[in-house]
């Protein structure tokens, strides 16, 4: 087994301690409530986990440290803290800055970072085994410790490539589109076998040619992992992104045999994973097929748009609305991704405040993939003071929708299409929609009768005889419903 | 430690993680990314080893570019979190 060198126990302590506060952090996330607090263990974990590692490895010569830092003198460590100062600067000030609507980017840069950062740490890992402990008598690197490490940089790099090209399609830097390599299954399917095959050869040999061969080569899978998915999918790409950074962290992990990081890759991976499986759930997509791409071009948003005019459908005023609204007991305000590009969440909470102000109730229906990552939409409505109360998941508020004397729909369109529950030869049947349809009357903001949403599919919702069609701009209307109903 | 002693702490972690995220509510899944993507950054003790072991030079600047990447994370992850987090507000609070 491993001949490792051993940190002592008060340092293994710690790193438990950290692993513990990190599991106490995503539980705090179990209720708004407690999830401050769970933020704030997070971080006295991390600050508990640097801390430690650096007074251990501080600069006293001859004492407390292995042998290994014997050499390490002040200015290094001046240096370290310079690093991390940089490092502070640039984050804090990203996170202040960032408008929530960008914080899928925000996520894909971050992850993007920790990918990055594995992997420069397998490579320094690599160069100078003996500082982490892995070398063995002769020299070379334990060979348990190889298949780790090649592990390690894979996923790291993996994540590093695919978390640009996720950055750029989300950015609009890139096409959302997703682009089509010939071959790409058999091209893919080889890299990855080269890799395998490259980690499981530096057992025998560790030449630099194989170690920056499998970065190379995982630099190259993420890259083209990530091209042939089409935009719609990237909720499932950003959160399976998410899970491989912490396989990273994990893989980091068991080479340098520390509990923290094992603990906390394991979570990150976990959690990761699990967005990607709610997320598929609620597109009603298998994880193969989004992983083998091409969904999300919108080449049929033509066809779809042909068919849309020749059914008769109503069209309502902002009054109309303001009236129908002030007249309505419960109201259920649909939002979507498109109300968030119009920038009317704000408008969106006076037209509620402006309701409940005369006695109407008023709740938000949430569907899981409304925004670009998970959870995406609730963040845009905590931003513009909706009281997370009044906001609720679609298994919550789907039965309440018979109850409803309003269904507001503003800058959503799939996840309310009634054909996902009938029509069998629908792209999106099978996908869970809010029930909107069985509200009294349905109002439906969009900015023509032209557009399709992302899945390229006509929407039976707006031809129905309870459906009132608000066409103009998000904002702009639900600024004139609001000066309508003062 | 043993290889084993590590895979049994890493399979417990999975599971430990699996339970734990699924408790999170769904309202709070854009801090839960954020905030593992801080936490992932605790591969930053890797980073600070490197930096600080002497041996070669070329280790030591992959461990402070390493260094220094995770600390945006680090630092940016728990900011944008607890930003996110300041606005889950109730009713009555506002």
């Amino acid at each position: 087994m491993h001949e490792v060198a051993h940190a002592p126990a008060w340092v293994m302590l710690a790193y438990l301690a950290a692993g513990i506060c990190f599991i106490l952090a995503l539980r705090g996330l179990s209720s708004p409530e407690s999830s401050r607090k769970g933020n704030r263990f997070g971080m006295f974990g991390m600050v508990l986990a640097v801390g430690t590692t650096l007074f251990y490895y501080r600069p006293v010569t001859g004492i407390g440290g292995a042998d290994f830092m014997a050499n390490l003198d002040g200015p290094l460590f001046g240096e370290i803290l310079v690093a991390i100062a940089i490092g502070a600067v640039i984050g804090v000030v990203t996170a202040r800055r960032i408008a929530m609507t960008a914080m899928p980017q925000l996520v894909a840069a971050f992850h993007s970072l920790v990918g990055l950062a594995a992997v420069c740490v397998g490579a320094a890992a690599y160069l100078n085994p003996a500082a982490f402990g892995i070398a063995e008598a002769s020299g070379l690197i334990h060979p348990g410790s190889r298949v780790e490490m090649g592990l390690g940089v894979a996923i790291g790099a993996i994540t590093f490539s695919g978390s640009v090209i996720a950055f750029l399609k989300l950015n609009g830097n890139m096409s959302g589109k997703p682009i089509m390599l010939p071959m790409r299954h058999f091209i893919n399917l080889g890299t990855l076998a080269a890799i395998l095959i490259l980690i499981g050869y530096f057992v025998s040999d560790e030449s630099p040619w194989v170690f920056f061969t499998v970065v190379g080569l995982s630099f190259a899978i993420g890259f083209l992992l990530i091209i042939p998915i089409g935009g719609a999918d990237m909720p499932v790409v950003v959160s399976m992104l998410n899970s491989y950074s912490g396989w990273a962290a994990a893989a980091m992990g068991f080479t340098l045999q520390n509990s923290a990081m094992i603990i906390t890759g394991a979570l990150v991976g976990s959690s990761g994973a699990i967005l990607s499986y709610i997320m598929c759930r609620a597109m009603n997509r298998n994880f193969i097929s989004v992983i083998a791409g091409g969904f999300g071009g919108g080449d049929a948003a033509a066809g779809g748009a042909a068919a849309a005019s020749d059914r008769p459908w109503k069209r309502g005023s902002a009054e109309d609305a303001a009236f129908l609204m002030k007249q309505a007991e419960l109201v259920i305000i649909v939002p979507g991704y498109g109300m968030a590009v119009a920038q009317a969440q704000h408008a969106v909470r006076e037209m509620a405040d402006q309701l409940k102000h005369e006695g109407v109730t008023v709740k938000y229906a949430i569907h899981p993939v409304a925004g670009r990552m998970p959870g995406h939409m609730n963040v845009l409505l905590a931003e513009a003071n909706v009281p997370y109360d009044e906001v609720f998941e679609l298994e919550d508020i789907n039965a309440e929708f018979a109850r409803a004397d309003v269904a507001f729909v503003i800058g959503a369109n799939d996840v309310t299409n009634p054909a996902a529950k009938t029509d069998k030869s629908s792209p999106i049947y099978g996908m869970p929609v809010l029930d909107v349809e069985k509200a009294k009357t349905v109002l439906f903001v969009k900015r023509s009768m032209g557009g399709v949403g992302y899945a390229g599919v006509d929407n039976d919702l707006f031809y129905r005889d309870n459906t009132m069609m608000l066409l103009g701009d998000a904002k702009k209307m639900a600024e004139e419903i609001v000066k309508s109903m003062g | 430690m043993d290889f084993i002693t590590i895979l049994s702490i890493f399979v417990l972690a999975c599971f430990v993680g699996y339970f734990v995220v699924w408790s999170v509510t769904p309202a709070l899944h854009t801090p839960l990314m954020s905030v593992t993507n801080a936490i992932s950054s605790v591969i930053v003790v890797g980073a600070l080893i490197a930096a600080a072991a002497a041996g070669s030079t070329g280790s030591k600047w992959l461990g402070l570019a390493a260094v220094v990447m995770a600390s945006i994370n680090i630092f940016g992850g728990f900011a944008v979190t607890a930003r996110m987090l300041a606005m889950y507000k109730k009713k009555e609070r506002r």
